[in-house]
Formats: C-alpha cells, structure tokens, sequence
C-alpha cells in the first residue's frame, strides 16, 4: 500500500516536473532545449549504467557488451513503432492521442526489452561458463556481433541508420523508466536471491558449495540487466527518433563500464552518481574541443589513483542517510546521550 | 542403512593417483574422522563427494541415490554441506549474510518475489533472519552479526565456516580442518562444540583434521589414508595401535 502512494506520488512529480521542463506548464521555466536533451539522455545513462551495476558490480561478472542489448532493444523497438504503429494505434484508436501514444511506446519498449533479455540469455549460457577476463573479451565479441548484424540487415536501415519512428519518449518516460530500474534492482539485491548474486561475486566456489546453483543465478541477473539496457535502448531511439549502428560500439559499452566505476562498482546509489557525473564531465569539457578526452582520461587516472573503488565504494545512499536501515541490520549500539 | 557409501572411488589427475579405490561407508548420526599425512588425498575426497571433481571411477550413494556427476550446489541441496581448508567467507558481507546466503536453498523466494516483494517473501525473509541468528547464537558469533566476515578474528572465521554450512540444513556435514590454526583451548571448546552440533541436529560429521587430539578426542570411527589409499578403519584406541598407521606417521624402524 506505502509502495503504491510513493509509486503514484513519484509518477506526478516527474509528470510535473517534466511539463515545467519542456514548457508545456509555465513558459517561464522553460530551459534550454540543449540542456534539457543532456537531461534525458543522463536518465537513460542511468537505466545503463544501473542494470549493467546488476551483473558486474554485484554478481562480479565483468561483462563488456551491454551496448548490444541497448541496440537490440532499439531496433526491434523502432522497428515496430515504424512498422506497426498505426496498427498498434488502430486498436486503441477509442483512446486520446496522448494515451495512444504512451502504449504504443510501452508496447513496444516491452517487447524491445523480452528481444533484448532473450539475447542475454541466449549470449549468457555459454559465455557465463567463463571468468574474468575471458568473459570480459567474449561478451565484447558478442556485443560486436550483434552491431555487425543490425548493420547487414536493410530492413532497419544497415549502415544508413534508421529513422521515422515517432518522438514518443520525453523526460516523463525516461525518468519513470531511470526509476523504476533503480528500484527494481534495488530490491533484487536487498533480497534472498541477491544476496546470493553478492555471494557470487565474493566466492563462485563457496557460494555453489552452500547450494546456489550459481549457473542459474548468474545467467538470471545478466538477462534481467540485458533486458534493461534494451529499455534503454528503446527510450534511446524514441528521444532522438534517429539510430546508426555507431552509437552501440564497444566505446558504448566502455562508457557505461567508466560509469559503474566511478560511480563504485556494487552502489546503485554510485551508478546513478557515475552515470550523471559521466555526461556532466563531457559535456562540461566541450569548452576544451579536441583536448577533452585527454581532459577527461586524466580525471580518470587520477580517480583511479585517489580512490579505486569509486567514488561511494559498496555504499548507497541509506547509509549516508543513516535512520532508515534496513531490517536485517542490527540497530547502531548504543550510545550515552 | 548407510548414509553416504562411497565404494572403490578413485580420483586420477594425470598420472596421479589421488584417491584409489576407497571404500567407506557413514552411518546416519557418525562422528567419523579422515586422516592421513599431508597430500595423501583427504581434501580431494572432500572435493569427489561434494562434486567440486568427478571421480574416474567408483561409486558414490547418498541416501541411497548416486550424486556421481551432480553440481556442488545440488549436492549441497541434497543434504551434504562442508567447510573450506583455506577459509571461503564472503569477505565484504556481514556474518549474518553469510549464513543467510546458506539458508537461500532452502528457500523458496527468488527473482520474482525480491522485485513484487510479496507477503510471502516477507515472512520467509523474518523467518531466515531467526534461524541465521540463532546459528550465529551457537556459534558464539552473534555479537559480531553486523560485522564484514573479512574482519573476523581467524578462530571466528572458521566457526563461521560452520554456521553457514549448518543454514543449509545438511544430513552429513563435511569439516575439513576446522581446528587449523587454532591455540589447544580454541581446539578444546571446538570439540564440545562438534559433539553438541552432532548431538543436537542429529547429523553425521566426517572430519579431516591434523589435530590428532581432536580426532582422537571426538572420532567414534578413525579411517586413515595413506598415497589415497586406505591403510586402517577402525576405532580412536585400535589406530593408535595399529603398526601400519604408525609407520606411516612415523616411517619404518
């Protein structure tokens, strides 16, 4: 019931916020188109970088492809919105335009999202067998795959690139979608199931040895974070109604990877800082043109130096905010008042 | 009706021959010690039954089913648990978590409940905690619940060991050194400690162990191995005695 107040509570404001944003409530407020695009496009690093924390920073499987499961969930996405939308449209033609439009683009993020999940599953069962840096270059290779692929097929454009679809992600949807990631994986790693994906991370062999079947664990958490990265992927192409093949490259992957660690690898509360502080930084750096990666390289490496484990480590915000512990905890000892 | 039958297991790696045609046979409710001089195969016996290695040849029957071939976890699942000779915590998270990752397989919760959270889940979830606490309880642990396992004192490390084997409610439970590096009254209180777990939950303990008092001390059966092979299965008092063992131990006049 509390979670169904604080569901609804949270969708107006970001209804809210999102009308002041783009002007539609008070013109006054109205800001930037170019900030506003930064904005979003944050919100979408944030279901990135989040889902991608669930398998590498958590289940401590480093993998390197999730930019191909942003690419499935885009193409097949737009796909069908160029292709069925009006047929999508058709049934709930009753509704207003608005409506229609939010379920064509939840209809098609889903199923984006089973095509993205499906291709984790199908990537993860035989690459999961392998660890650490084997795992790292087969998972980059799968994620080349599947670019190579969008790239041969015509039908989605090739190498042109694929346009038409309609606008219908706005901040509205991203940040619903940048939440609801955040809370799902949230609770996925507060509960039974999660703690044995940490017990992975911490040690494969003692985890299967207290009865995790850890094969099973691991390919669960890399399909729920691929069909993430595939929401992603859709909101991705519905914001900027234009995809190439470009965008998914490994260098794609390497960003959210850059992310989740400065962020610190294991703190959602860490992702979400490292996804937005990632396109603070290189939109900020813009102003030193063709010296802002070195700019931004060198913020890395002395990061790296400073503080290897991120900037938050395992913490999350709870911590920080220290009243609300969870109730596995025990309470804080006593002090003397 | 014996509990866990192992019958002419050998374990090759290569040309070595680890374990060789070893028979041995648990009752329910045994306290059964494994012995031998260092690399003469103990561990990897730990490592066939458990299925961490497939055994070449030779049989494995637990309850009266084959587990040659299953998973660890499955295994585990089935109602053995064991131990790790070098210690195997889950450094970063607390000891409570610790023993609660044990007590996931005999859960039901899983992906779908942790995202819905469900009634269900919850009680489950308050259920877990009890039990784990009340393992840590006697383990002599639960002031340190909250604590990361890394940053246990060693004795506390390896008794969490046990607590977390214990969350998966075995049958039989395997210890594989627990008295390693621990000072003679460490070692003492880890013996009463293994006679009241046997006593109290009813299982079958089959220890490897280096400490010839507490093998001595707790064993009802004393199964000694020597090049993977047996040499001697019998009583604490008859291997004591036994020529074959102490030449073994002791090499030949």
């Amino acid at each position: 019931m509390k979670a169904l107040v604080r569901a609804v509570a949270l969708v107006a404001v970001l209804f809210v916020v999102s009308g002041l944003l783009t002007g539609s409530l008070i013109e006054s407020v109205s800001i930037s188109p170019y900030f506003l695009q930064v904005l979003c496009l944050a919100g979408i690093n944030i279901i990135l970088a989040v889902s991608l924390n669930l398998i590498n920073g958590f289940t401590g499987q480093f993998s390197i492809g999730h930019a191909g499961f942003m690419a499935i969930g885009a193409y097949v996405s737009s796909f069908l919105s160029i292709t069925f939308g009006d047929r999508i449209r058709g049934v709930v033609s009753f509704a207003p335009e608005a409506v229609q439009n939010s379920l064509l683009l939840l209809a098609v993020l889903a199923v984006g999202a089973l095509c993205a999940g499906a291709a984790g599953f199908l990537v993860g069962v035989p690459s999961l067998r392998l660890r650490g840096d084997y795992l790292a270059i087969v998972t980059l290779g799968f994620g080349e795959i599947i670019r190579v692929f969008i790239v041969n097929i015509d039908a989605v454009g090739g190498a042109r690139g694929l346009g038409g679809m309609p606008k219908l992600a706005n901040f509205f949807w991203i940040y619903l979608f940048a939440a609801g990631t955040v809370a799902v994986v949230t609770r996925i790693v507060g509960s039974s199931f999660g703690r044995t994906l940490i017990a992975i991370r911490e040690d494969e062999i003692a985890a299967e040895a207290m009865g995790v079947n850890t094969t099973r664990a691991k390919v669960l958490s890399f399909v729920v974070s691929s069909a993430m990265a595939g929401v992603a992927g859709g909101l991705f192409a519905h914001y900027l109604i234009y995809l190439h093949p470009n965008s998914f490259t490994f260098i794609r992957s390497f960003e959210i990877i850059i992310m989740i660690v400065i962020g610190g690898l294991g703190s959602i509360t860490g992702s979400v800082l490292g996804a937005v502080l990632y396109i603070t930084l290189t939109e900020g750096l813009r102003q030193f043109a063709q010296y802002r990666m070195v700019a931004f390289s060198l913020l890395l490496v002395i990061l790296m130096i400073v503080r290897p484990q991120g900037i938050l480590g395992h913490r999350e915000l709870r911590h920080f905010l220290g009243k609300r512990r969870r109730a596995s905890e025990p309470p804080p000892p006593a002090v003397a008042a | 009706m014996a509990l866990l039958e192992l019958s002419g297991v050998t374990m090759r790696f290569g040309g070595l021959v680890a374990v060789n045609a070893l028979d041995l046979a648990l009752e329910p409710g045994q306290l059964y010690g494994l012995i031998g001089r260092n690399g003469a195969g103990k561990t990897t016996v730990f490592n066939v039954i458990t299925g961490v290695y497939r055994p070449t040849s030779g049989a494995i029957r637990f309850k009266e089913h084959s587990i040659v071939g299953e998973r660890s976890g499955k295994i585990t699942r089935r109602g053995i648990a064991r131990t790790f000779q070098n210690i195997r915590l889950f450094g970063e998270m607390t000891v409570l978590e610790n023993v609660k990752v044990a007590a996931h397989c005999r859960q039901t919760a899983d992906l779908g409940s942790a995202v819905f959270r469900t009634p269900a889940h919850h009680s489950e979830e308050r259920r877990v905690d009890e039990q784990s606490r009340e393992l840590l309880k006697i383990f002599h642990l639960e002031q340190f619940g909250g604590e990361k396992a890394k940053n246990l004192p060693y004795g506390s490390q390896r008794r969490l060991e046990i607590a977390r084997a214990m969350a998966t409610l075995p049958r039989l439970l395997l210890l594989d050194e627990p008295a390693a590096g621990m000072n003679p009254q460490e070692a003492r209180q880890l013996m009463d400690l293994i006679r009241w777990v046997r006593d109290h939950f009813d299982m079958a303990i089959l220890l490897v162990e280096h400490n010839m008092k507490v093998v001595m001390g707790v064993c009802e059966t004393v199964h000694v191995l020597d090049y993977g092979a047996t040499i001697a299965v019998g009583t604490p008092a008859e291997i004591q005695n036994n020529p074959k063992v102490i030449e073994a131990y002791l090499g030949g006049a």
